[in-house]
């Protein structure tokens, strides 16, 4: 047992925090810190700032112009990265299609979406749920016809995070309705511009427009853009979900959250005295630290053993139950830390109407609506729950 | 021992809950007798006890209506209790919409110390989170005069009134009110313990009537939505859920019963504290498992759940929250 990074592995974090420090703007980092929506324009800069020093897709394999980074480092710089509230590195393509590329993609289809990645010239969205098909991803849907050298695409998807900058979407789409349910669905590339595709918004419960609806209407798509074989897309699908799954507990966020919490309590004044020496909130915010402590070396013992050539598996789905609780406990508290200013509720569709609190109380309500949603998305807190009872403890 | 409401009470819940599904507006209200309910006889109005609190924000709160009844309560209260009984009357009649800023800022749910002051009949100074102001025909706030709280009435739109207002949590408006020498009519010292607590009682009337809205749409989402082949409320996981929803429902209805109670009580406060405690941690856990139970369309604003859900939350803020109360409890229990 150790428990200490290497000197090496320190190092590494001391380069990241150099950086961090050197390319994050700190209005950048203050509007993240704060919950605001960033715009297509936040997520551009910090997607080039990150890919010149050539840490966008550090995990990477080097023959797909990564670093390769091992799970410890990568681990290393997701949390400075959350530490810092630098934005997230919007994950649709650097951390979901491209592993499927590198692993069951053509070489055609690697050497030319795989560099559009890096350089940001592709957004990417994720055609996954449907309004059928949400927990029970496998009965969706959107069907895809094969009509020559095309398939002639018809459907609805939806939640799709961020749409509204893609160009290009990556959807699970049924091939073949006589198979059994998980064997007929295809992995499929379309470019957004196609004819016959349809964004629509869908303003969340903060007032956010941050998922949309996609429809399809005899949209043609290339068969060159199916990506593996017809048929097998459930598996690409299923090693998406399976990959990359020890940054989900979202730990570094904890913290940062945590943080900004600590801050808010020594502000806010009760009973004449700092909120954080109220006996009832410390007793609150204890909890929960001393949860994420053990959290994040949960975390860690997955990363080491992720490093050490265990397949990712459904430990991971234990990480995404007690992360996103954790997460959203501190959400909560900050909401209660803030009183009665959580009750000006302004949301962006409000225009330019200013909150009148303190900055550090102006998102609080809308942030911890809006994360209700991490113990729904990524497969449901339930699911999870299903699959740790099956396959981990074989009830 | 009867836990019924009284013939009048429920028929007055009855035609409210009625008119309130066709949606209705102020002078329905108070055609109906609503506003009228909130007071005594004795003030100008044909209600005014704990019960009758309750049974008409129950009905407000499970129509999700954001009329400022709540603050016709509290705003008329107080000019009753200072002799003001022509004002009650035009406000039982509906002719006159009236709100209270009590709150200053860095205050949180506590009553004072105050800084706004009184100056030869000129208020200056901030008062916070004045619900439905917008709208307001006349506002009353607090203010310290000589050293001890007093109560003035204000006209929204005289010099030396500004409001910044944005929408609420729980619906409606809420506003920053700052006051500049700003010209107030004087109402005598100010005592707003009795019209607190009745405030307090119905906001928890309120959540407990959206609770009950929010039960009967995540029990038919259960019903009806479909996955793996079969109703999403046929999985035990969520139906022993639901059920610790119902139960927690049950348990804040009888919070809500000692509170209306006991308003009039030697015990009141104990009871304000203990009911709003409860109420203010149950209505965030019904919040929280119907949007969960429900999945992602909860998080959309398309879906009438999701103002139910910020109402409950909000809740929590008005009058002091879980654990304010849940201090206060101690202090009054001990």
């Amino acid at each position: 047992m150790d428990l200490n990074f290497t000197p090496e592995e320190l190092a590494f974090r001391d380069e990241v925090r150099a950086f961090l420090r050197e390319k994050l703007p700190a209005d950048l980092s203050s509007r993240v810190g704060e919950g605001e929506a960033l715009a297509k324009a936040d997520y551009d800069y910090w997607h080039a700032a990150l890919n010149e020093k050539g840490w966008l897709a550090g995990n990477w394999p080097k023959k797909f112009g990564g670093q390769q980074w091992s799970a410890v480092q990568k681990h290393i710089f997701d949390e400075e990265c959350a530490a810092a509230r630098a934005p997230r590195i919007v994950p649709f393509g650097v951390a979901m299609l491209a592993p499927v590329l590198q692993a069951f993609g053509s070489k055609e289809q690697q050497d030319h979406y795989l560099p559009r990645i890096l350089s940001g010239q592709d957004w990417w969205c994720q055609g996954y749920s449907e309004p059928g098909a949400g927990s029970d991803l496998a009965s969706l849907k959107t069907r895809a016809v094969r009509d020559g050298d095309h398939y002639i695409v018809n459907g609805q998807k939806t939640w799709t995070t961020l749409g509204q900058h893609a160009n290009w979407i990556f959807c699970l789409v049924r091939t073949d309705t006589a198979a059994k349910q998980q064997e007929g669905i295809s992995f499929l590339l379309i470019d957004m511009a196609s004819p016959g595709i349809e964004v629509r918004p869908i303003i969340l419960i903060d007032g956010v427009h941050e998922v949309n609806e996609v429809w399809f209407t005899d949209v043609n798509v290339p068969v060159a853009n199916l990506v593996g074989q017809e048929n097998k897309g459930w598996t690409y699908a299923k090693y998406l979900l399976t990959h990359e799954r020890t940054g989900i507990a979202g730990v570094g966020d904890s913290r940062a959250g945590l943080a900004t919490l600590k801050r808010i309590a020594r502000t806010e004044m009760q009973n004449g005295r700092p909120l954080i020496e109220d006996p009832l909130f410390a007793a609150r915010l204890a909890r929960i630290e001393i949860d994420l402590m053990a959290m994040a070396t949960l975390n860690l013992r997955l990363v080491a053993a992720a490093d050490a050539g265990a397949a990712p598996g459904a430990e991971s789905s234990m990480l995404k139950v007690k992360g996103s609780i954790i997460r959203q406990q501190i959400n909560d508290l900050a909401r209660r830390a803030v009183g009665p200013w959580a009750m000006p509720f302004v949301a962006d569709t409000d225009g330019n109407l200013f909150h009148p609190g303190p900055d550090y109380a102006a998102k609080a309500s809308n942030v911890y609506l809006n994360n209700r949603k991490i113990s729904i998305y990524g497969g449901s807190n339930e699911v999870q729950r299903g699959i740790i009872t099956k396959a981990i403890l074989g009830l | 021992m009867d836990f019924n409401h009284t013939e009048e009470r429920r028929m007055l819940a009855d035609s409210l809950r009625r008119t309130l599904a066709r949606g209705a507006d102020w002078a329905t209200l108070a055609e109906l007798g609503v506003l009228g309910a909130l007071f005594s006889e004795a003030e100008g109005g044909f209600g005014g006890a704990g019960f009758d609190i309750a049974v008409v924000f129950e009905e407000l709160g499970r129509a999700g209506c954001t009329e400022p009844v709540l603050e016709a309560g509290l705003a008329g209260g107080l000019l009753a209790d200072v002799g003001r009984g022509d004002l009650v009357e035009t406000i039982s009649a509906g002719d006159l919409k009236v709100t209270l800023g009590w709150q200053e800022p860095g205050l949180r749910y506590d009553l004072g110390p105050l800084s706004t002051r009184a100056e030869n009949g000129r208020l200056t100074g901030r008062k916070s989170f004045v619900t439905n102001a917008e709208g307001a025909d006349l506002i009353l706030v607090t203010a310290l005069q000589d050293g001890a709280p007093h109560l003035f009435a204000l006209a929204p739109r005289a010099a030396g009134v500004t409001l910044h207002s944005t929408p609420a949590l729980m619906g409606g408006s809420i506003s920053e009110l700052t006051l500049d020498a700003a010209s107030a009519q004087p109402l005598g010292t100010a005592a707003l313990d009795r019209r607190l607590a009745a405030a307090t009682l119905a906001v928890c009337a309120d959540a407990l009537g959206v609770m009950e809205s929010v039960k009967t749409m995540t029990l038919d989402y259960l019903r009806t939505r479909t996955q793996f082949g079969r109703a999403i409320g046929s999985f035990q996981a969520l139906q022993h859920r639901m059920a610790d929803v119902a139960i927690e429902i049950e348990m804040a209805r009888s919070a809500v019963i000692n509170l209306a109670g006991n308003l009039d009580s030697p015990d009141r406060d104990r009871h304000v504290s203990a009911t709003k405690s409860l109420v203010g941690r149950t209505a965030r856990l019904v919040a929280e498992e119907s949007i969960q139970m429900h999945g992602g369309i909860a998080m959309t604003e398309a879906y009438a759940l999701a103002p139910l859900a910020r109402r409950l939350i909000a809740a929590d803020h008005r009058y002091g929250d879980e654990d304010w109360h849940l201090a206060r409890f101690i202090r009054l229990t001990a």
